[in-house]
């Protein structure tokens, strides 16, 4: 591994001048389980690491009536073991509670793993379906993003030089909002998506669904939002199942999966009409609960 | 090019009160091993697959390889050294001898210490919880149920 610097700020302006400095060459640590990982396999040379952990803003959760917010270098634990966060943000506890195992929950957070924009990261598309909103710092100030827009290929996402992810937001979900994430892997745990489906969904007074969110893990290049998906259920029955059958076939049309030694594109087509289907009705039941 | 400059991190390490200065490039894992000199704490894959380097910084466990030692500054940091005490073996080691828990041993400590994080704050986890929390710790010997049921027992025990 190339012997880097440690560096530590307490805030976002020093990290961000870090970065800046640096280029290519610094990298933020939070969790750390993809970032060492891959400085010892060589796939970067690092002149410095930041560690993100000693930023107020990085670690915290804000959680209110406008909705939530938590820092970049927020670990999974963190999020799943809050009551009052599992009960609104379901989405976002089913990803937190299957990354990886209790070691990695430990320093892995969500923030992290959209800044490894790998197509099957568990933590991305749960964001997406919950309106997620990437906050960004750089040199020129700061922005915001759409999650769904976060991510431009395989490991590479829209963060410019010396930027950096300091935190992300979410509307307060409506009483009648439901999400849910679920992978394919052939084992219990520990392993990397054959491909995952998150799903949301907000019911009207009526029952029929509002809005609806479908997004696509480990089935392209970046993590994909299946727009047709959602507008196949939008405007119907929640208990509609000639709609959700469309919605699971909007799906699979949307994934552009490549066969590799996980599954082939026939396989992750059918795992992502059957996991749509099965998203969105979990997502009913939650929104209905 | 220039060595980075070491680090100056000043932990506690199973009760006791350390300083030492580190590369900051190297693990955790390392720094428990080569710096403090215990090498109770094993390296397996080097990638956070099989928890074999499994050590409990305040309060969670975590895979020391996928940690820098120059993180740990200001923290409490347990490893499998720190489980014993002077009145004989902690529970689930005892547990692990006596139901045979482990064969060629490099996956132990890691068990061990994940175990430990468990009971420390569910002491009586039925059998799924403790499969999944062990999720995270591999052993190619015993095929888990010995290890499952050493954690049961020790469970049992306290």
């Amino acid at each position: 591994m190339h012997p880097f610097a440690y560096v530590a700020p307490k805030t976002v302006d020093e990290a961000v001048a870090v970065l800046e400095k640096h280029g290519e060459r610094a990298r933020p640590i939070a969790g750390g389980t993809d970032l060492l990982v891959q400085a010892r396999g060589g796939r970067f040379d690092l002149d410095a690491v930041v560690d993100i952990k000693k930023i107020p803003e990085l670690v915290s959760i804000k959680n209110d009536d406008s909705g939530l917010e938590f820092g970049a270098a927020v670990p999974c634990y963190q999020l799943y073991e809050n009551p009052e966060l599992s009960a609104e943000y379901p989405g976002l506890m089913d990803a937190a509670s299957l990354i990886g195992g209790i070691q990695i929950q430990s320093r892995a957070g969500l923030g992290g793993n959209l800044c490894n924009s790998t197509p099957s990261g568990d933590g991305i598309c749960p964001l997406i379906v919950h309106y997620g909103t990437a906050v960004i710092a750089g040199p020129s100030g700061r922005r915001e993003l759409p999650v769904e827009d976060f991510c431009t290929g395989p490991g590479r996402n829209d963060l410019k030089q010396g930027e950096m992810l300091v935190s992300l937001k979410f509307p307060k979900p409506s009483s009648t909002f439901g999400a849910a994430y679920e992978r394919f892997i052939p084992r219990n745990e520990m392993d990397i998506a054959v491909a995952g489906v998150a799903a949301s969904v907000e019911l009207d007074s009526g029952g029929n669904i509002a809005k609806a969110r479908v997004a696509l893990c480990a089935v392209g290049p970046t993590p994909i939002l299946a727009e047709a998906a959602g507008a196949a259920l939008v405007g119907k029955s929640a208990d509609d199942e000639a709609a959700i059958e469309a919605a699971g076939a909007a799906a699979a049309e949307a994934a552009s999966p490549i066969s590799d030694m996980r599954g082939t594109v026939e396989q992750r087509k059918h795992l992502v009409d059957v996991l749509t289907k099965r998203m969105v009705k979990k997502a009913v039941e939650r929104a209905r609960s | 090019m220039d060595v980075p400059a070491k680090v100056h991190v000043r932990t506690t390490i199973n009760g006791q009160p350390q300083e030492f200065l580190v590369p900051p490039y190297m693990s955790l894992l390392d720094t428990i091993r080569e710096i403090a000199g215990l090498t109770g704490t094993k390296e397996g894959c080097l990638d956070g697959n099989c928890g074999a380097c499994t050590v409990n910084v305040d309060g969670r466990i975590v895979d020391s390889c996928l940690v820098l030692g120059a993180e740990v500054d200001g923290k409490n940091v347990t490893t499998v050294e720190g489980l014993a005490t002077r009145d004989g073996l902690h529970p689930l080691q005892q547990a692990f001898l006596e139901e045979a828990a482990l064969q060629c041993g490099i996956c132990t400590p890691g068990f061990l210490v994940a175990a430990k994080g468990l009971l420390d704050n569910e002491p009586k986890p039925d059998e799924g919880r403790i499969r999944h929390w062990l999720a995270g710790n591999l052993c190619r010997c015993t095929g888990y149920d010995k290890i499952v049921r050493a954690v049961q027992k020790a469970a049992a025990a306290t």
